[in-house]
């Protein structure tokens, strides 16, 4: 305004000095939650955390000894889990991000479908998981091959692995699109000038340069994999075994089921906690590693891309 | 040094001894200067001689750049645009500023004239309305645009845009207006739109423009300055600078040795 | 390009007109687009040039390449699996008579008249001699530790996202996002087990409540889960508003706060409204942290204080000890549906909602 003063007051706007404040509180406030959660655990886990802890099986009702089997149960789910939902969710972000025609209905019906796949409650796919895995594929399969013998048609690692697999592929779908995304248009450019049909471009410039971000994305389904147990409820997962799964159609231990049935239903509370603290300090250390190489892996990929931009 | 034989009106940006540092380096100056009020300036140069530099600093918007520091005086008729207490913010409410690539917020044409008077409290439905109105026939719009008030200013033209950005700069009623090449993103048609409009505000507002179009200069502007690599050249009536430059390099940059 | 549109007439016969230019090496005009040399009557160049402009991509690629298209469907395939199967297991409830003895969808959602009560009620108690099926008192649940979730996390994640997007140097930027990120991997199990061992007491030593695990606890834990999902798309959408915005805003006169409540916030709502709707999504349908800390009573009221049960740890809870086929099965089935639905809807709003705000904004650059 013509005229108006060019020094109004020689506060600050006092509204600035309130949003920051306010911003920042929430900010530390939700620092403070996982600080107050991590710090729990550790001073509480960490004195049971010794290299016995991890390579022995439980004891005494859970109140001695290591928790071994349910480490081995949960790499085994996770790497099932792995094979099965890296070459599905790949070629859907493929598919999505390189064949597709955005406006076409397919292409629109395979979105929703992604969308809404990362939105089904976990306990849902637990029962999908029951329903289909186990009961459907598993109980034909019992009379189909076994004659009628249970053996596929019961909980079972490989139920639980490949219910995994399908909660898991939203997860892959959107790191592998994104990491296409960032395949620069010059190379693809480049690849085409130079006589490729597009899959060869695919193959040999976009998918090897996309490699970091599918990578981040299988952590992160590993990551996922390793924590969630609602799915795994009622698809294989079982307190105690005796031995280790030797066959895709056993039972297995695993970390996250552990935590949940030694806090809600240990006979003796006191006596089990310090087990239960110390395998929920292996999964949060579980789950610190995976995530950190996450994002190790997505910083270098960018600074790698900014590098090669000039 | 260089000042122009006019009078004191209101609106008159006298510069001294301004410099703009990125960090250690020397981005510009130092310049010394008097902007006449009401009238056009017209800032030309060649990329990179930092007269886009020089007209952020006039309405204090260098300080968004981190490590950007000022050094020299700026006096807006006779207040300090630098001294101490002295609040950017008001600063920019009687300095305004067009940019080249026109920035309309994702709102109604109306909301976006009347983006800064409710910054400064106005509430009032019908003085709203009234200095949108008048704001938006200023910027040669009203015909325009009158009907879809509520619309969408995206939806506008490249042209109809960068009036708009304009339109919303004048509803504040600043005493300068500052503009960083204003038609470089738009067509011929628009480019003499947006020159008319120039040629009509100068009677009320002070404007400098930044340009790298020499002709665009000459037609619009009453004061052209020169700069080149950081320094003010020359400065002196539009006339003379395009028929009789003093110094060898303005000659030289008019008749497109370089540049 | 796409590789297949070069689509050259393939030539078996040498007799050909293409063929024979090909041939007619001789003549520097008739000489084939890739030869070399000039002078070259070999006729298996010739026939190597016709297969270079005759290419089609070999077997192998296309087979992948249908391999890859089939593959992109398993999400839409798992999705409409997934409905089949539970509600496959779910039908009986409309169909079959012996369940209907038992429990039919009007039993569920309606009050009913059990012996013992004064009045018709909802009640929830299929363990017992004579089963209820009433499902409000779940779905009563299953809203207050929702709501509490969203109550606490909402404010909490679009604050720190300001804070981080609009406020925070490079430094803190790198401390915090990572920190939520974190937050956001901790598995739900793990928020469960904090708020059942010492969440519930610290609640019990500040308020007294009467139940030690409840709808609060429950639910400000779910918050826990609920923020970082809100946190990273809020932040994105910040990020996103361009800067030219903000300079326009700050040439006209504007202080940093206002520029972010009236310029930026508004033109990041379509994001902000995103994040709240998948936040919203991962709280109704979260299963490990209602089931340890809400205390699984299926109870009908509004405090807060009370204990809860919501419909994902009702299926949780009691689906081990159900009778295949039989009607407590099948009602959990149907809780399954009634879950996948409700989800589905709000993912399905969420994504209209947005849409739509953005073409209301117009297509900003």
């Amino acid at each position: 305004m013509k005229g108006s003063s060019l020094r109004p007051s020689r506060w600050p706007h006092i509204g600035d000095v309130v949003l920051w404040l306010a911003t920042g509180l929430a900010t530390l406030l939700v620092l403070v939650i996982l600080a107050v959660i991590l710090i729990d655990v550790v001073k509480n886990g960490a004195p049971r955390l010794t290299l016995g802890f991890l390579t022995k099986a439980p004891s005494d009702g859970m109140t001695a000894g290591g928790i071994f089997p349910a480490i081995f149960g949960t790499v085994a789910l996770v790497i099932l889990m792995t094979i099965a939902a890296l070459p599905a969710g790949v070629a859907t972000a493929i598919y999505l991000h390189e064949y597709a025609r955005p406006a076409a209905l397919a292409t629109r019906i395979v979105r929703i479908a992604v969308n809404n796949l990362a939105g089904v409650p976990s306990i849902v796919f637990g029962l999908f998981g029951l329903g289909f895995f186990v009961q459907f594929v598993g109980g034909g399969m019992d009379k189909l091959f076994y004659g009628g013998d249970k053996v596929f048609g019961q909980p079972a690692l490989i139920w639980a692995a490949l219910t995994m697999a399908i909660l898991t592929l939203p997860v892959v779908i959107v790191a592998t699109e994104e990491a296409l995304s960032n395949v620069s248009p010059d190379v693809r450019l480049a690849s085409a000038a130079l006589g490729a049909t597009k899959f060869q471009t695919i193959a040999r410039v976009v998918l090897p340069q996309a490699v970091p971000g599918i990578m981040t994305g299988a952590i992160l389904a590993i990551s996922r994999g390793a924590g969630e147990v609602a799915p795994i409820l009622f698809t294989g997962a079982a307190y105690f075994l005796p031995t280790l799964p030797h066959a895709l159609h056993d039972q297995f231990m695993q970390l996250g089921y552990h935590v949940y049935v030694l806090a809600t239903q240990s006979p003796d509370v006191d006596a089990t906690r310090p087990l239960l603290y110390a395998t929920v300090l292996v999964l949060l250390v579980l789950t610190f590693a995976l995530n950190a190489s996450a994002i190790l892996v997505r910083s270098r990929m960018r600074r790698h891309l900014s590098r090669s931009h000039g | 040094m260089a000042t122009l034989p006019d009078d004191s009106a209101t609106g008159s940006l006298a510069v001294r001894q301004l410099s703009v540092y990125y960090g250690e380096k020397k981005a510009m100056g130092p310049v010394t200067m008097t902007i006449p009020g009401k009238r056009v300036t017209a800032l030309i140069g060649p990329s990179g001689c930092g007269k886009s530099t020089f007209l952020r600093s006039l309405n204090r918007m260098n300080e968004l750049i981190p490590d950007c520091r000022v050094e020299g005086a700026v006096k807006l008729d006779d207040e300090s645009i630098y001294g101490p207490g002295v609040d950017a913010v008001a600063v920019r409410r009687r300095i305004g500023m067009v940019f080249q690539r026109s920035n309309p917020f994702p709102k109604s044409i109306y909301d976006n004239v009347a983006y800064g008077l409710r910054l400064g409290g106005m509430n009032d439905r019908s003085e709203l309305g009234g200095r949108v109105e008048r704001a938006l026939a200023h910027a040669a719009l009203w015909e325009e645009v009158k009907d879809r008030l509520h619309e969408s200013a995206l939806g506008l033209s490249g042209g109809q845009q960068q009036r708009l950005c304009i339109a919303r700069a004048l509803a504040v009623e600043p005493d300068v207006i500052l503009m960083d090449e204003p038609a470089s993103a738009l067509d011929p048609i628009a480019t003499a739109h947006i020159e008319e409009l120039i040629h009509e505000l100068a009677s009320d507002y002070t404007v400098v423009i930044v340009t790298h179009n020499m002709q665009q200069a000459a037609r619009v502007s009453h004061n052209t300055a020169f700069f080149y690599m950081g320094d003010l050249i020359e400065f002196d009536t539009t006339q003379v600078i395009f028929t009789k430059p003093r110094q060898s390099r303005t000659e030289d940059y008019i008749t497109g040795r370089f540049g | 390009m796409n590789g297949n549109t070069i689509e050259p007439a393939r030539s078996p016969s040498d007799r050909s007109p293409r063929a024979a230019a090909s041939r007619s090496i001789r003549t520097p005009d008739a000489s084939p687009r890739r030869s070399l040399s000039p002078e070259n009557s070999d006729p298996t160049l010739s026939q190597r040039v016709r297969k270079l402009e005759s290419r089609q991509p070999p077997l192998v690629e296309r087979l992948i390449e249908v391999t890859i298209k089939v593959l992109a469907y398993s999400a839409v395939a798992a999705m409409i699996l997934i409905f089949i199967f539970i509600a496959k297991e779910a039908w009986p409830i409309l169909t079959s008579s012996a369940i209907h003895r038992e429990v039919t969808l009007a039993k569920m959602w309606f009050a009913q008249q059990w012996p013992g009560y004064d009045s018709p009620e909802h009640v929830w108690q299929p363990v017992s001699e004579i089963p209820k099926y009433g499902v409000w008192p779940l779905v009563v649940g299953t809203i207050k530790v929702t709501f509490i979730a969203m109550l606490v996390a909402v404010p909490l994640a679009i604050s720190a996202a300001v804070f981080v997007s609009q406020y925070a140097g490079r430094r803190t930027r790198e401390i915090v996002k990572p920190a939520i990120e974190f937050l956001a991997g901790i598995p739900s199990v793990v928020l469960g087990f904090f708020a059942l061992m010492v969440m519930a007491s610290w609640f019990q030593d500040l308020f007294g409540f009467d139940s030690r695990l409840n709808a609060l606890v429950a639910g400000v834990a779910l918050s826990f889960a609920v923020i970082p999902v809100v946190f990273t798309v809020c932040e994105e959408a910040l990020g996103a508003v361009p800067r030219s915005y903000v300079e326009a805003s700050a040439a006209l006169g504007a202080a940093r706060w206002q520029t972010i409540t009236r310029v930026v916030l508004p033109a990041a709502a379509p994001g902000i409204a995103a994040s709240i709707a998948l936040g919203l999504g991962r709280a109704f349908g979260e299963t490990m942290i209602v089931l340890m800390a809400s205390g699984n009573a299926a109870i009908l009221s509004a405090t807060p204080a009370d204990s809860v049960r919501t419909l994902s740890a009702t299926i949780a809870a009691e689906l081990a000890e159900v009778v295949f086929g039989g009607p407590h099965y099948t009602v959990l089935f149907t809780l399954a549906v009634l879950l996948f639905v409700v989800t589905f809807g709000i993912n399905f709003m969420g994504d209209q909602a947005i849409s739509r705000m953005k073409r209301r904004m117009g297509v900003a650059q």
